[in-house]
């Protein structure tokens, strides 16, 4: 034969399974405050390091600390803590309902609050988000009533998307907040195109595109970093880098290769990576690249570092690729806490105001689903029309699609 | 009025729209400063100025999903992909995206955009220069899919897709772009100047979306065409004297079933002719539909003249492209049956 032996094909695999002991070990993490904050115009090349840093606020004893602290206010950052309880709460109560067969679907967000919540934060009104399904966040903080996110869960009769879509895949135009498709990572490319468009119109409007872990493997994640790079498009690219793509784990789609910030690197898109459960740290992060947009400078690509505490969906259970505790030994905790934590600490919060707003919340949760349900639930009370079935799929209805309903007898 | 090819005709169909509204966005492969590789964009650039006619990173899922992007903005993008043969990597986006966004976002966001691209054979292009796609788009609810076949067609109707409020799949039969072709590649071809076809209006008018042509009255049999086979029909009428009648469907969705249903009627046979490969063909569709509509004055099988089930061949392009002699055959048997 030859003087090789024979090849032999890497798989990569996680380092723990089920009934093995988490180890988050090999995860550097930098202590907060020692990333350094760039001017917004700085030169992309000056700061290829912080693609492979994680840039943290807040420090083991809940303070804020370092050159991104200070960018909000105790009443900014309390109703952070509420927007965030509010879509742990929401996700809890939809669970749920997807468990007595109210809807037929859920996907809940537990562990990566901050991400969603604190980005909204810093967008201004009139600018695009493409979100993924995992990023409710920016309705629950930009005051999206929630009784119509349930409506769409409930595909009810007042179902906004008239029946049309699975649960969660919600869309408002007047929120930001761009129709959620199944396809994952087509929206990232749409948002480039958006801000492209913002630009060709001299207009003062921003995009972001949003995609997880595993989907930038998807062929649109090149095309949208591409794109945005040669026209230098006003987009924030975030990436939620939760450690999980359903049951395959970041190392499937090539992550710990560098990093996954580190791949705007070579598209000359500066990028930064930050700690995902840190609200404090989201919130800079977004309102520097929001800004670098917003001056005309260009994109900016953002790693999210946070993890998947739930199961990706109600439809798969996470016990049988991973170890059970895994979550609670992931060395970035929890944005909830983390958060209450700092806010107690800088005398603007209490154990005993954190439980009655617990309580608040749940109220308001509950009320809110009360009214969603009595406008009806997958499989019973009242739905979307059948007609409505035959309608928007072109502006006017054509011929066949007449004959068709009325075939439906509707 | 003027004499235009259609390449002429599809540039000035973006010419006008540019200039009618300042939300046209053209941009492509090769399509800003150099006007294109079939010259259809040819000095858009130069007089809307880069950011209206741009050129593209190769990416055609790229160039479709900033165009939707672009679209759900406010803009009205016009789009090309060089080939049609190379849209495969964007139909995620045509499919998944620009066809359902109306849909799934009940109305919120639209996408109003057109995506032009040559197609067809007849040119020795090989299997990825020559391939007619449009029965993938056909199937797709949402899409609009247009084939003109001349250059007052090909003006008017990209103009309608342009401003049409839905996305549109708008196929360029490069064979003709230069001149009408009948399927006799051993003659020399025709310019635009000398067919009818080719004297186009300067300004702005339209050729709407979902309506046939009745390129030939007759009474023997119907045929169903659009493209390049719109010529092979008219030669085939006149070399085998059956006195056919020629629609050129112009619109393949949504179709325009009355004036097919009504000629049938009138002739009692049908022959449908795409250069298209057969198999779940949109010779199907239509076979399906003369069926359904058309069943009792139906006097004889619905035939159907195709592209091979093979991919598209180099060496054996005259073997392979449905010629007046195959289509001729069809029609006589189909008016002895």
């Amino acid at each position: 034969m030859t003087e090789h032996g024979p090849l032999s094909l890497h798989v990569p695999e996680p380092e723990v399974r089920p009934g093995g002991t988490p180890d988050f070990s090999n995860v550097p993490i930098p202590k907060a405050g020692s990333v350094p904050r760039p001017e917004v115009d700085v030169d992309p090349k000056e700061i290829r390091d912080l693609a492979y840093s994680i840039i943290r606020v807040l420090n083991r004893e809940g303070e804020a600390v370092g050159p991104w602290a200070g960018t909000l206010t105790d009443e900014e950052l309390l109703q952070g803590l509420r927007d965030m309880m509010t879509l742990r709460t929401f996700d809890a109560r939809m669970l749920m309902a997807q468990r007595q067969g109210k809807t037929s679907f859920y996907m809940q967000h537990m562990g990566e609050e901050a991400v969603s919540c604190a980005f909204r934060k810093a967008l201004a009104p009139g600018d695009m988000n493409f979100p993924t399904y995992r990023q409710a966040g920016l309705l629950i903080a930009g005051g999206y009533p929630m009784v119509d996110m349930m409506n769409q869960i409930f595909s009810n009769e007042r179902d906004p998307l008239k029946g049309r879509q699975l649960p969660v895949m919600y869309s408002s135009k007047e929120h930001g907040f761009f129709s959620i498709s199944g396809n994952l990572t087509t929206q990232y490319i749409q948002a480039v195109g958006w801000a492209m468009a913002s630009a060709i119109r001299n207009d003062t409007r921003i995009a972001a595109g949003w995609v997880g872990d595993g989907a930038t493997a998807e062929s649109d994640f090149h095309a949208a970093l591409v794109f945005a790079s040669t026209y230098t498009a006003p987009v924030v690219l975030n990436i939620v880098n939760n450690q999980w793509a359903i049951s395959t784990f970041q190392g499937i789609a090539r992550g710990g290769s560098g990093t996954f910030a580190a791949r705007g690197l070579g598209f000359g898109i500066p990028a930064l990576r930050v700690d995902g459960n840190d609200y404090l740290a989201v919130h800079a992060v977004a309102k520097w690249a929001v800004e670098r947009a917003r001056r005309n400078l260009g994109p900016t690509l953002i790693e999210y570092v946070t993890y998947r505490v739930g199961a990706h969906s109600t439809s798969d259970d996470p016990s049988a690729y991973r170890p059970k505790e895994e979550s609670s030994a992931w060395p970035l905790g929890d944005p909830v806490l983390r958060l209450k934590n700092h806010l107690i600490k800088r005398g603007a919060w209490s154990e005993e105001r954190h439980k009655q707003a617990e309580a608040e919340i749940l109220d308001a949760v509950i009320a809110a689903q009360k009214e969603a349900e009595s406008h009806g639930t997958l499989h019973a009370g009242g739905k979307p029309s059948v007609r409505d079935m035959f309608e928007g799929v072109y502006a006017e209805m054509p011929p066949h699609l007449r004959r068709q309903r009325q075939e439906a007898g509707v | 009025m003027a004499r235009m090819t259609m390449i002429e005709a599809i540039r000035s169909a973006m010419d006008v729209s540019m200039a009618r509204d300042d939300t046209v966005v053209v941009f492509g492969e090769d399509v800003g400063y150099f006007g294109g590789v079939f010259r259809c964009t040819q000095g858009l650039q130069q007089k809307y100025g880069k950011t209206r006619c741009f050129d593209a990173p190769i990416s055609e899922s790229g160039i479709v999903g900033a165009a939707i992007g672009m679209a759900a903005y406010g803009l009205r993008p016009c789009v090309e992909v060089q080939f049609a043969d190379y849209v495969y990597p964007a139909y995620d986006q045509i499919v998944s995206e620009a066809a359902r966004l109306r849909y799934r976002s009940n109305g919120e966001f639209t996408c109003p955009i057109v995506v032009r691209m040559p197609t067809g054979g007849g040119i020795f292009g090989g299997q990825t220069h020559s391939q007619s796609p449009e029965a993938l788009f056909t199937h797709v609810s949402g899409l609009k899919v247009v084939v003109p076949s001349n250059p007052y067609d090909a003006k008017g109707l990209l103009i309608a897709s342009i401003e049409d409020p839905d996305p549109v799949i708008f196929l360029e039969p490069k064979r003709l772009y230069n001149g009408p072709f009948d399927g006799h590649h051993e003659r020399p071809v025709t310019p635009w100047s000398k067919h009818p076809l080719g004297e186009v209006p300067d300004g702005h008018f339209v050729v709407p979306l979902g309506k046939a042509s009745v390129r030939r009255e007759g009474s023997d049999l119907t045929i169903l065409a659009y493209g390049t086979m719109v010529y092979v029909a008219e030669a085939a009428a006149e070399e085998t004297g059956i006195d056919a009648e020629i629609i050129d469907l112009r619109t393949l969705l949504p179709l325009d079933l009355d004036t097919i249903v009504a000629s049938v009627k009138k002739t009692g046979r049908c022959v449908i002719v795409h250069e298209a490969t057969l198999t779940s063909g949109f010779g199907a569709e239509l076979a399906a539909l003369v069926q359904q509509y058309c069943f009792y004055n139906l006097e004889g099988p619905i035939a159907r003249v195709t592209g091979w089930d093979t991919p598209y061949p180099h060496a054996q392009e005259w073997e392979y492209f449905p010629g007046p002699a195959r289509l001729g055959q069809a029609m006589r048997e189909t008016m002895e049956a």
